[in-house]
């Protein structure tokens, strides 16, 4: 290799790494404050590491913040599955089964996902109280389903599009009609679209703050954002136990994301239609 | 069986009836059938709602009893008059610019870099990615002590020389809006970044020897013919961005200076509508931001449309 | 052709699981005759046990009732989060059993005048709290003549907690009684590097700065002036309104320099920290703050030009129309409103009890001083805490301080309260 190659990749590992720093920076800070004890935070050590591990911070976010992120699970994990299933549907249909007008409806559906909640926050809010379901786990899940129509089924589709035709044609040789197709021949194939979709609503459902804080804002039940929020706002509330509380909220989409990152991706990149 | 496929010779009329035998084909009904829950779902909770909301912001609702006398423009006339809603059209600039720029401009560069046949990509790239994994909330707590003045970054600063750097960072008056852009840019660039790369993956290597065997430098080869062809890309993430600085709202929560400096439309009606019992006028502020937002979704849905009616 | 495989059936299994789950987890609709909600925003130390001082005298009187103590903290201003679940959940027709409410136009103007809570008459009659409760108070709980909320505590606003330490120092001996004393004593303590008033205005409504203008008004105005900028006959373009921003704005540069950056909660730590202000106008909650944070070195007079003033606010509950648990909720008005649950409550809170008759010996010296003063001194609204303005105002008020404290520029401050007074409809 020569000098001047030598130097320009130097540079760009240089480049990436710094650009590393800055990524992982929070997460450090978010880390070591969650587990230092209160007499360490110190405004002049805060990048210091702890002397040891304490979790007194930690047990006291969690006290605070179980009840809320228990109940976020239990939103999550139904609203996930129900909106994948829906999307899976929707997605077969719009992928395989077009008719007059189902592109453009299509079309409106996207259009919907990208609009700022804020403009339908308060008939939000008005119509779940009619119907009961305000500040109930049950109206939340309605909720995020809804909200989740669209971005499910546009993975979809962009799965079952990629799907070829004859597939289909030799299920409806073998006398299926629309739902056979969608249970015996696309169903069974679909795992790897459901696995993607289910992390993409999973992840949104988790990191949702503000249907959460509307719909759904009573402490004890709140999703975990809202719950953390509310810890991050109190004033009284010491440092190290509101980023342990972050630190809470954060780990199930960081192990997911962990976890599952190449899925994670192909979410990302399905979601925005290029690339 | 695409419909709109140009190119296809035969009449009008038998065009019609051939797709009305199709509508009326049992499975086809089915379909729609299915389909019907979502559509009316999508048209009253989205389409019906806004127009709702619409609706609510011309009555007088702006306490705690509600009130629909007609009130016509008089809460926009009272919007567009106050202060801190310029503050909040100014903020958005701000925002939007600083926040764009972060994105693409880091964005692409990360995926350049990356794009290089370098050794651990994937541990690079996933550190990258990471943020975007975490909510707002999160970035927020995590920003909130970095950013602030006395320790945090601008210990960090202190410590290797800048000994007078006391940046107030969110809490500045004036360029407080720009520290919450950098906080939301470290989260969403990975999500950029991500898409250049596979935009990058997606120009054959083909092209790239051509254009260097042509004799174009590295830094021609990227301005005629790298960058133009992820025109599409860009453009993604002009929209992406845009519609999250319209938006941002978790992280105002958390990270908010004094008064107006770090105010936004989201943040304004949110403390409008339920800190302040001023339904409509909330309710014009959400019509506004949704009213905003077609600006960035109509070009992009156009360009979709191209896509979609494959 | 193969049936939905193992995978299909296990997720819809799951789903149904959870879909179970959550509506057992559900616990919206559980009616269970015994309940009690109450919503507060006391969520610190010993705002805390004092609440649960109270809880306790109920629970040993109505041993089969279940608490449910919704309490929650954060938001924009105090309590911000919990008043904006309240409103909504009071728009839909489903509120608590009871929370709690600034005394006075916090409550009316947000949920009496929308013809939401019960007229507390009946109560007061019953418990003969027409006769403890002093009138400036049921003046300040009323709407139309009738109470629609039983004080627990009285907090004073207008006082000034100052560290003779620090100002010795300088060679002062006295507190500033006056804000021309009080800048002469400021400006000694800046040639020496003391700062000399805490301030902790961080966030987009903080309110530290209304807390300090509230006393500054009233101190330039008179009471009666005071009170009419909520009836409409004192306009807040006047003159005497233009004097008090005035020396707020000079106040700024005597503040502790971080006064941006440190939050209302941090205010104390700044305040008893060895480098920190001389003084700190604040309401005498800080008492049991200064307390518990073990501090000596401080005392306290009334502010700058208050002299012969009690601005009130006080803590109060009442009864929303259609309280899910009605008798519970008015059980627990009793226990709020008797000299039992108040002297209970009051010592831990560091507050005064509302009743006359609190038993002098559950409060140390300095409550003991309030509660003189609270009899012989006139009473007026706090802006900041509730009494005087209705929420919406008070948003705008503490935006428009803030602006103050970051742009210096009166002029256009004024007009911001000039325009939130006109929102607000004073008087009309």
């Amino acid at each position: 290799m020569s000098l001047q190659r030598l130097w320009s990749r130097g540079a760009i590992y240089l480049v990436l790494i710094a650009f590393c720093l800055f990524y992982l920076m929070p997460f450090y800070v978010m880390f070591i404050t969650g587990l230092k004890p209160y007499e360490d935070l110190n405004v002049t050590r805060m990048w210091e590491l702890p002397d040891g591990i304490h979790l007194d911070g930690i047990k006291e976010a969690w006290e605070r913040v179980a009840p809320n992120f228990k109940n976020t699970l239990v939103i999550t994990i139904p609203a996930a599955l129900i909106s994948s299933l829906i999307g899976s549907m929707n997605g077969y249909i719009f992928a395989k089964w077009r008719f007059r007008g189902s592109d453009t409806i299509f079309i409106l559906f996207l259009v919907g996902m990208f609009l700022p909640y804020q403009g339908i926050l308060i008939p939000l809010v008005r119509t779940l109280q009619v119907f009961g379901l305000y500040g109930s786990q049950v109206g939340l899940i309605m909720v995020h389903c809804i909200f989740g129509i669209a971005i499910t089924a546009l993975l979809f589709r962009g799965y079952y599009a990629g799907i070829p035709n004859e597939l289909l044609d030799a299920g409806k040789i073998d006398g299926c009609g629309f739902f056979g197709l969608y249970r015996y021949v696309l169903l069974p194939i679909s795992m790897p679209a459901f696995a993607v979709v289910l992390l993409w609503q999973f992840t949104s459902i988790w990191n949702d703050y503000l249907i959460g804080l509307t719909v759904l804002s009573s402490p004890r039940l709140a999703p975990i954002n809202v719950a953390v929020q509310n810890i991050a706002g109190s004033w009284s509330v010491e440092w190290n136990v509101q980023m342990s509380a972050a630190l809470i909220a954060a780990l199930p989409t960081i192990v997911v994301y962990l976890a599952l990152g190449k899925l994670f991706m192909q979410g990302l990149l399905a979601g925005s239609l290029k690339g | 069986m695409a419909q709109g496929e140009r190119g296809r010779a035969a009449s009008p009329i038998r065009v019609a009836l051939r797709r009305r035998a199709r509508w009326l084909h049992g499975d086809t009904a089915l379909a729609v059938l299915v389909l019907l829950p979502s559509i009316i779902a999508v048209a009253i909770f989205i389409y019906g709602f806004i127009v709702w909301t619409g609706y609510i912001s011309t009555v007088k609702w702006n306490s705690s009893i509600e009130d629909y006398t007609s009130v016509g423009l008089e809460n926009w006339r009272t919007l567009f008059g106050m202060e801190r809603f310029r503050w909040d059209l100014r903020n958005l600039v701000l925002y939007a610019a600083a926040f764009m720029s972060q994105c693409i401009i880091f964005g692409f560069l990360i995926a350049v870099l990356l794009n290089q046949k370098i050794k651990g990509e994937a541990i690079f790239r996933t550190i990258v990615i990471f943020p975007f994994a975490v909510s707002g909330v999160v970035t927020g707590v995590a920003w909130r002590w970095l950013m602030q003045p006395t320790t945090g970054i601008n210990l960090i600063l202190q410590r290797i020389g800048f000994t007078n750097f006391d940046f107030q960072w969110n809490a500045d008056p004036t360029l407080g809006i720009l520290a919450i852009s950098l906080a939301a840019g470290w989260q969403f660039t990975g999500y950029i970044m991500a898409l250049y790369l596979a935009g990058l993956r997606g120009i054959s290597d083909e092209v790239r020897e051509a254009a260097l065997v042509d004799g174009a430098s590295t830094y021609r080869l990227y301005r005629h013919i790298i960058i133009p062809l992820l025109m599409p890309v860009t453009f993604t993430a002009v929209v992406l961005t845009g519609m999250g600085s319209i938006r941002v709202f978790d992280l105002v929560m958390i990270l908010a200076g004094p008064a107006f400096s770090t105010d936004t439309l989201a943040f304004h009606m949110y403390q409008a509508t339920f800190g302040q019992y001023r339904w409509s006028l909330g309710a014009a502020l959400g019509f506004l931001m949704i009213f905003l937002s077609l600006f960035l979704v109509v070009p992009y849905m156009r360009s979709m449309r191209g896509e979609v009616e494959r | 052709m193969k049936g939905l495989n193992r995978v299909s059936w296990l997720l819809v299994l799951v789903l149904i699981f959870s879909a179970a789950l959550a509506a057992c987890g559900g616990d919206k609709e559980e009616k269970v005759a015994g309940n009690l909600e109450i919503f507060s925003w006391w969520t610190s130390g010993g705002e805390v046990e004092a609440l649960q001082a109270v809880y306790d005298i109920f629970s040993e009187k109505y041993p089969d009732v279940t608490i449910e103590n919704a309490a929650l903290a954060s938001g924009q201003g105090q309590g911000g989060n919990m008043k904006a679940l309240l409103e909504t959940r009071m728009l839909g027709g489903e509120p608590p059993d009871s929370f709690q409410v600034h005394l006075g136009r916090e409550l009316i103007d947000s949920h009496v005048v929308a013809d939401r809570m019960e007229d507390l008459d009946f109560l007061y009659e019953e418990e003969g709290l027409y006769d403890v409760f002093p009138e400036d108070v049921i003046a300040i709980a009323s709407y139309e003549g009738k109470p629609y909320s039983v004080p627990v505590n009285i907090h004073r606003s207008n006082v000034m907690w100052y560290r003779p330490s620090r100002l010795a120092e300088v060679g002062v001996t006295e507190p500033p009684a006056t804000w021309d004393e009080f800048f002469d004593v400021a400006e000694k303590l800046k040639a020496a590097g003391i700062p000399a008033l805490a301030i902790g205005e961080q966030g987009a409504a903080g309110g530290f700065s209304g807390h300090i203008f509230e006393n500054i008004l009233v101190s330039v105005m008179g009471p009666e002036k005071y009170r009419g900028l909520f009836d409409g006959s004192t306009g807040w373009d006047d003159a005497d309104v233009t004097k008090s921003l005035e020396i707020l704005n000079r106040a700024y540069d005597y503040a502790n320099p971080d006064f941006a950056n440190t939050s209302w909660g941090d205010i104390n730590d700044r305040f008893v920290s060895d480098d920190g202000p001389a003084m700190m106008i604040m309401g005498d909650w800080t008492h049991g703050v200064l307390m518990s944070l073990g501090f000596k070195d401080y005392h306290w007079t009334v502010a700058p030009g208050t002299q012969g003033l009690f601005m009130v606010l006080s803590d109060s509950f009442g009864l929303p129309k259609n309280a899910p648990d009605r008798e519970n909720a008015i059980a627990f008005l009793r226990v709020i409103g008797s000299k039992e649950g108040q002297d209970a409550f009051n010592p831990i809170k560091g507050s005064i009890p509302a009743r006359t008759d609190g038993d002098r010996s559950k409060y140390d010296e300095y409550l003991n001083g309030a509660m003189d003063a609270f009899k012989t001194d006139e009473g007026v609204p706090s802006i900041q805490h509730g009494a005087a303005a209705k929420q919406s105002f008070l948003v705008d008020y503490d935006i428009a301080l803030g602006e103050l404290s970051t742009n210096h520029d009166v002029a256009k401050v004024q007009q911001l309260l000039v325009d939130a007074a006109k929102a607000a409809e004073f008087g009309e």
